[in-house]
């Protein structure tokens, strides 16, 4: 397992990997942002937070189809379904690796993009938090998604549509939290809410995901 | 004598092209009881004026929308378990109709919601999650109709339904939190049973029964097609080996 989550990890970095191109697209949405609603700083300080969660999840959403695509293409999905360790291992050692060549970038380069958002200095811990906590149920829904769509011709568009439903609570209570954060306010209940959500979806989606897999390479 | 015998979808056509007929009938009557009643022979409300016969609608329908998908769970499980084929072909023939009443729901919401809260659409807990509820059953009518080979497509839609379950409930509940604070609850709570005057009770269960009819007519047809179509095919791939 940790053979292969190096595997990933180097096919992500090296060139052409698209390692790099989520933290982009990360970037120019969030400077899209004062061009469409304008440059004051007291509105963009204080839709900051929704926005920079909203592009964090775009971002992750942009490099999902990756996560099996490849192998899928290049035949190395047969050989890791018929490798002695579990599917269901596969699947997280998987999720795993897109959240730390994504999801981890995208944690630590908020706060950076957070100052050009006007974010108040209070919420830059409380975002960076709730990222750290979210992201992770982020990867994970979006391997289920990759995982129901390996098959197809045209899957990115049609992932797209099923991922996002699922993000919504992640991103509720994600945003909810770093709002809370940089308003001054209690933000245990969404904290504890988003932890909640990305440890149940790493407990159970696992599964759900190599069944579909099963399913897609039969 | 059990129930899985109507897994043989020849059991299946038999039954319900026998039960078909009252099914529709029962519904149409129904329907048109508590739609007349309703709408011609209830008093205006004294607050709401004539805009609260959309209640008729608005109700059963958002409704049938969430019972709609709690049925395709169901019938998504028995697939996974029973390899039920009858099964999940009725849980692809319910998705259209519980995406066209979340639908109905929606549009009867905004034009009800127009004149008494002054807006077509607030960010309100119980719109927001019905929104939400639409999108489920876009992406899954939406799966359905990408993946070609049948018995794949009914698989990865069933583990999709059961997974859908999950985050739609989460979603209930995460919207909830979220406009906690940020706007006033729905000013005409519905659920709450001393909200419905007894004057319009009663048409209002019955316009409910007929949803329901209506749904179970519907899914027994679309079910029947689905399991035609699939002949059809069967029999085009043979002429083909031929």
């Amino acid at each position: 397992m940790l053979a292969l989550l190096l595997r990933d990890l180097r096919l992500a970095t090296r060139a052409g990997g698209g390692f790099g191109l989520s933290l982009a697209f990360f970037l120019i949405v969030t400077v899209l942002v004062p061009f469409g609603v304008g440059p004051e700083g007291g509105i963009l300080a204080r839709i900051a937070p929704g926005i920079l969660w909203v592009g964090a999840l775009l971002a992750c959403l942009l490099s999902l189809d990756r996560i099996f695509a490849l192998d899928r293409e290049d035949g190395s999905l047969d050989l890791l379904a018929t490798a002695p360790i579990p599917l269901e291992g596969v699947v997280a050692v998987k999720a795993l690796a897109h959240w730390l060549t994504t999801g981890l970038p995208l944690t630590l380069a908020a706060p950076v993009l957070g100052v050009l958002l006007n974010l108040p200095a209070t919420g830059f811990a409380w975002l960076t938090l709730s990222l750290l906590l979210g992201t992770p149920a982020l990867s994970v829904i979006g391997t289920f998604g990759a995982a129901l769509t390996v098959g197809l011709k045209r899957g990115g568009l049609l992932l797209s549509l099923l991922v996002l439903p699922l993000y919504i609570p992640t991103l509720i209570f994600g945003a909810e939290a770093a709002r809370r954060g940089s308003e001054g306010l209690a933000t245990a209940t969404p904290l504890l809410m988003l932890a909640g959500i990305t440890a149940g979806a790493v407990a159970i989606l696992p599964f759900a995901s190599a069944a579909a897999i099963r399913v897609n390479l039969r | 004598m059990s129930i899985w015998e109507y897994a043989n979808p020849k059991k299946f056509m038999q039954t319900s092209s026998r039960a078909l007929p009252w099914v529709t009938g029962l519904a149409v009557v129904t329907l048109l009881v508590g739609l007349v009643w309703g709408f011609f022979f209830t008093p205006d409300d004294f607050r709401q004026g004539s805009t609260v016969k959309i209640i008729y609608i608005h109700v059963p329908s958002a409704m049938m929308a969430i019972n709609a998908w709690a049925m395709m769970l169901v019938t998504s499980l028995i697939w996974l378990i029973r390899r039920h084929h009858v099964s999940v072909l009725a849980a692809k023939a319910a998705a259209p109709i519980g995406m066209t009443m979340t639908l109905i729901a929606l549009f009867t919401g905004a034009i009800w919601g127009q004149p008494m809260w002054g807006t077509w659409w607030a960010w309100d807990p119980r719109l927001t999650s019905f929104l939400i509820l639409f999108l489920f059953y876009l992406g899954y009518i939406a799966l359905w109709e990408a993946v070609d080979d049948p018995d794949t497509a009914a698989d990865l839609t069933s583990v999709l339904c059961l997974v859908g379950s999950v985050f739609a409930l989460l979603s209930r509940y995460a919207v909830l939190f979220w406009n906690q604070g940020l706007h006033q609850g729905a000013s005409l709570s519905l659920d709450k049973e001393e909200h419905v005057a007894d004057v319009f009770a009663w048409p209002l269960w019955i316009t409910m029964a007929g949803f329901v009819l209506l749904f179970v007519t519907l899914v027994l047809l679309r079910t029947r097609t689905e399991i035609r179509s699939r002949r059809l095919r069967a029999l085009e791939a043979r002429e083909r080996m031929a």
